[in-house]
Parts: structure tokens; sequence; C-alpha cells
């Protein structure tokens, strides 16, 4: 008993000293972690600043004009960023137009019609084009795509719309190969999987009730889609949309392949132009001179307003979905 | 009656067009797919020899290999992925365990998003004024860095689900016994959601294995032999972007034939990283 008694001090002593270290311990890891939390804040935050400073060589000395002139001279000094805007603009559009019904296409066969066993692997196999890098897409475009676009089918749209007014000229020659059709039509193939995943997966978040009930009524497999699952999950697959609009417009390395790489503004979708990242990626390393390289960096920087809009109006989107569905 | 009778011929008619348009569509998709695959295949295996491991990149109209390329792509992956990884894993920890209900959390979510899908581009513009102007050179290291910051918002990202799905009864049973939260996060959570975060991070080196963008203006290019970090280092998706735009046919082919390397060590990634997750989804 009296052993006991004394022993307590020092055991409360040790058990104190124990707890006080866990509590420090404790502290530190919390401390880490949030640490690195505030860091992903702190480096979109330093893109942010970085590229502003980088920039305003230019923008002070070009001003509003800078977005507004086509003129891209590394020789005169004179730097306009409307061709690559345009380009970016316009390629992304229209890979948007291709590959969004192809792309709910694919989601509506997932989900309604393919048979059961084939789902996951054709699933996987549409989710695994994702995972090709960009550069793999731009080699494949260059030496596969193009000279196929150039020998066959541009010279017989170029012949069929020949003598129509208006068309002539959105699909005037010579074919090339490569521009904003072909720029189009790769980013469009790296977006499928992106738009296919993400309608798949908001498909999947209707309740089988309403579908159900849809059937009961003697809804055909299209009316279901069209009138119930369509309007039910229409947030979620505009946010999926912007998210791939934000890559598209983002895209560098393939584009840069086939793109052309011509500042100027065309009519025809057959002829060479640029987007904001493919200048970047040709131009940089090889810019001289303060301003041209600064001119680079507000290229990027716009590029960086545009995407960050796009991909945060995508992201609340998506948001807005997972909190109907308590996900 | 003949009108209820058409009317339902031509509904059905719609539904048989629509639904073929939709098969037509996944076909598209598929054969794409195949294409792809097919060409690189068909022009990277002409190209797979010895020399392509062994030899250094060659001058224009010269035989050679991708070694150096190669070397330079693990090197820069690898500190890519030892710098990263730490941070996402961190972050990632305070978004599921500490502040699973802070409004830091919310904001660092929403960011961490929109930076897993920003352009890479903007994140080598960002590395080129951060470390390549100041240092006065390009250099690996910076290659690294910028493929670091690729690193983190994909590592975070599943790293805070993975935690999430771990149940809470885990997490009260090992505070129970009297253990602190770190303990209990590095023992019980970790161990739990162990398979999800390596999911993670091989998707995230599947990711940067194949990213030029960043390492254009950052780690550059070297026609040379260098495991020096402070110099410019070649790496092989650069490599391909240079040769694949020669017009020397001995480029092009090791543009192939590297291509066709990237492709299939990302394509063997995400699978492997998906049978990781895939068994989980199943039990």
């Amino acid at each position: 008993m009296s052993a006991v008694q004394e022993a307590l001090p020092a055991i409360r002593g040790s058990r104190d000293a124990t707890v006080r270290r866990f509590a420090l311990t404790d502290s530190i890891f919390h401390g880490l972690t949030r640490a690195a939390a505030i860091l992903v804040l702190v480096l979109l935050g330093g893109v942010a600043i970085s590229l502003i400073a980088g920039a305003w060589p230019a923008l002070s000395t070009f001003g509003l004009s800078f977005v507004t002139t086509e003129s891209w001279n590394p020789v005169t000094e004179k730097f306009g960023a409307l061709a690559p805007i345009y380009g970016t603009i316009i390629t992304s559009a229209i890979a948007i137009l291709i590959a969004v019904p192809l792309g709910i296409g694919i989601a509506i066969f997932l989900t309604e019609l393919c048979p059961r066993p084939l789902r996951r692997p054709i699933g996987m196999a549409v989710e695994l084009l994702a995972g090709i890098p960009s550069i793999i897409y731009g080699i494949w475009g260059l030496f596969v795509l193009a000279p196929f676009l150039q020998t066959t089918i541009q010279p017989f749209i170029i012949s069929v719309f020949h003598g129509i007014p208006g068309l002539n000229s959105l699909f005037a020659g010579p074919p090339y190969g490569i521009g904003l059709l072909t720029s189009a039509m790769i980013l469009a193939i790296m977006i499928l999987p992106f738009i296919t995943s993400i309608t798949k997966d908001v498909f999947d978040t209707v309740p089988s009730v309403l579908k159900e009930s849809a059937y009961g009524i003697g809804c055909t497999t299209w009316e279901v889609t069209r009138r119930v699952v369509i309007p039910y999950t229409r947030i979620g697959i505009m946010g999926g949309v912007m998210l791939a609009l934000g890559r598209a417009l983002g895209e560098t390395m393939a584009v840069t392949f086939v793109i052309g790489n011509a500042h100027r503004i065309s009519t025809s979708l057959f002829a060479p132009a640029t987007t904001i990242s493919a200048t970047i990626a040709n131009e940089f390393t090889e810019a001289v001179g303060d301003l041209y390289t600064s001119s680079l960096v507000a290229l990027g920087l716009i590029l960086f307003i545009i995407t960050f809009l796009i991909l945060a109006i995508a992201r609340y989107m998506l948001m807005r979905i997972d909190a109907r569905t308590g996900a | 009656m003949s009108t209820a009778a058409s009317l339902h011929q031509s509904r059905k008619r719609k539904n048989g067009v629509m639904m073929t348009l939709c098969v037509i569509a996944a076909g598209i998709g598929l054969a794409w797919l195949a294409l792809i695959l097919g060409a690189l295949l068909y022009k990277g295996l002409a190209g797979v020899n010895l020399a392509v491991f062994t030899e250094m990149t060659p001058p224009p109209g010269d035989a050679g290999g991708l070694l150096n390329a190669i070397y330079g792509s693990i090197v820069m992956t690898i500190i890519g992925i030892v710098v990263g990884t730490p941070i996402g894993v961190l972050a990632g920890t305070y978004m599921a365990e500490y502040g699973r209900f802070s409004k830091l959390t919310t904001v660092v979510r929403f960011i961490n998003d929109i930076l897993l899908s920003a352009p890479s581009i903007i994140i080598g513009l960002f590395v080129y004024e951060l470390m390549v102007r100041p240092m006065g050179h390009f250099s690996a290291i910076a290659g690294a860095v910028a493929l670091a910051i690729l690193v983190i918002p994909v590592v975070v990202r599943t790293t805070e689900d993975m935690l999430n799905l771990v149940p809470n009864a885990l997490r009260e049973a090992g505070t129970a016994i009297g253990a602190p939260r770190w303990v209990v996060i590095r023992s019980v959570a970790y161990r739990a959601a162990l398979s999800g975060i390596v999911t993670g991070i091989l998707l995230a080196i599947a990711r940067i294995s194949g990213e030029t963008a960043p390492l254009l203006f950052t780690a550059l290019n070297n026609q040379f032999w260098s495991s020096n970090l402070n110099a410019p280092m070649a790496s092989l998706p650069v490599t391909i972007f240079q040769f694949a735009l020669s017009p020397y046919e001995e480029w092009q082919q090791l543009a192939w034939t590297g291509a066709l390397i990237i492709t299939l060590t990302v394509l063997g990634l995400s699978i492997f990283a998906r049978s990781l997750t895939g068994r989980r989804e199943d039990r």
C-alpha cells in the first residue's frame, strides 16, 4: 500500500510526460499537414503572381491592344494576341461540337444498351484513352491523321463546297493536312474520354425509381434517356463539358504538332493557324529580347485566366450535383 | 386506332435510330483507340532494338538510341514523385483527418481540383519564372520541380478520397485505447487506405511520365549523356517532340519507338493502378 503510494507521483509524472509528448507530436503533425494544405493554395497564388509579374512588361507596353491586334512580329517587336486567342477558341469549340454528341452517345450505350459483362472492359478502354499522353496524339495526328485528311477528305470537301458561297471560304484550299480542323479533331479525340466518363458517372446517379416509372408508363429507352435521365443530370453533363473545354483550351503538345503555327486569322478551317499554348511551346525557348518573352508569358496569363474561369464554373456545377446526391 | 398504331411505330423507329447512333458512337470511340494503338505498335515496333536502350540520341542522319532520354525521364520522374508525394499525402491527410469540416479544406479542395486540370504549360511558365530565370540557365532540377507540382494535385485528391472511405469506427477504436491522433492516422487510417494512396501515386507517375509541355523550358533537352541535375537534361517526351518534327528519317523512327515506350509504360501503370482499387470495389 505504502509502496504504491510512494510510486504514484513518479507514475503520474511519467504519465504526464507521455501525454505532453503525445500532444506535442500531434500538434507538430497537425501543423505539418495544415502547412501542406496551405501550400496547395500558395502554389496557385504563386502561379498567378509569377505570370502577372512576367507579363507586366508586355501588358504595360501594349495595353489593351495586346488582345485586339493580330500582328505578331518579333523583328519590329509588335505583339498582338488576337490570332492565338482566335485559334484557341475555334479549335476548342469545334472539338466540343464533335466530342459532346459522341461522348453522350457512348455514355448512353454504356449505361443502357451494353451487355453487362462488356460494360467494365469498354468503360475502361475509353478511360485508357484519357491516360495516353498528349504527345502520342500529336505524333499520331502529324504522321497518320494529317496525311490521310490531306490526300482524301480535304480535297473532296473542297471540291464539293467549291461553288457554294459562304461554305467555300470556310473550306478553302489548298489542303495542307495540318490546320484548324485537324487540331480540332485531335482535341475531340482527347476530350472524348473525359466527357464519356463524367456523363456515365452522372447518369448512374439517376434514381432507378425515376427511370422505372417512365418505363412503366410505356416509354422507349430513348424517351427515358431524353425526358428523364438527361434533364435530371443536365448540370452534371454541363460540368463535364466545361471540364473538357478547360482541357481542350489548355492542351499543348497534340495541337502544336498539327496546327501549323501561322500567326494569322483565316476564315478557312483548312488553313494553318496557331493557339496560345502552341505559340508558347514553339517560340518560348527561341524568344530573344525581354519584350518577346514577356509577350509569351502574357499569352500564358490569358490562357490561365480563361481556363481558371472555365474550370471554376465546371467544378461549381459538378459540386452541385454531388451535393444533391449526397455523395 | 390506326393513328395510335402509327405513333407507336414512329416512336419505336425513333428509338431504334437513336440507339443505333449510340452504338455507332461507341464503335467510333473504340475504333479510334484501336487506330492509335495500332499505328503506334506498327511504327514503333519497327525501330525496337537493343541500340535504343544502350546508345545516346544520335546527331541528324545517324543511327543511335534513346538511352540518355530514358535516363533523364526516369531521374526527373523519380525526383518529381519524391518531392511531390509527401506534400500531397500530408495535404490530403489534413483535408480528410484534421480539417475534414473546416473552411480551409473546402477552399483547398476547390483550388486543388483546378490545379488538377490546369494546362501543364502554365506550370512550365511558372517554374521558368520561379527557377530558370533566377538561376540563369535551364536545369534538370527545374524540370523535376515542374513535374512535382503536377504530382501534388493528383496525390492530394486520391489521398483525401481514400482516407474518407476509412470507416470512423476504426479511428474511434484506436482513440479508445489511448492512441493520440497522429498515431491513429499513421497506423490505422494510412494502413486501411494504403492501396488507394498507392494507386494515386501510380496514376501520378503515369501522368508525369508523358508530360512534355512543362519540361520544354525547364529541363530543355540535351543531346548527350548528363547526370548533372544543374544542367539541361534530355527526356523522352521532349526528345520525341524534337525528333518527330525533324525532317530526318532516323529521328522520326526513334520518335515513334520512344512514343511506344512511353505509351506502354503509361498504359501498364494505369491498368496496374486500376487493378489495385478495382479489387476494393468488387469486395
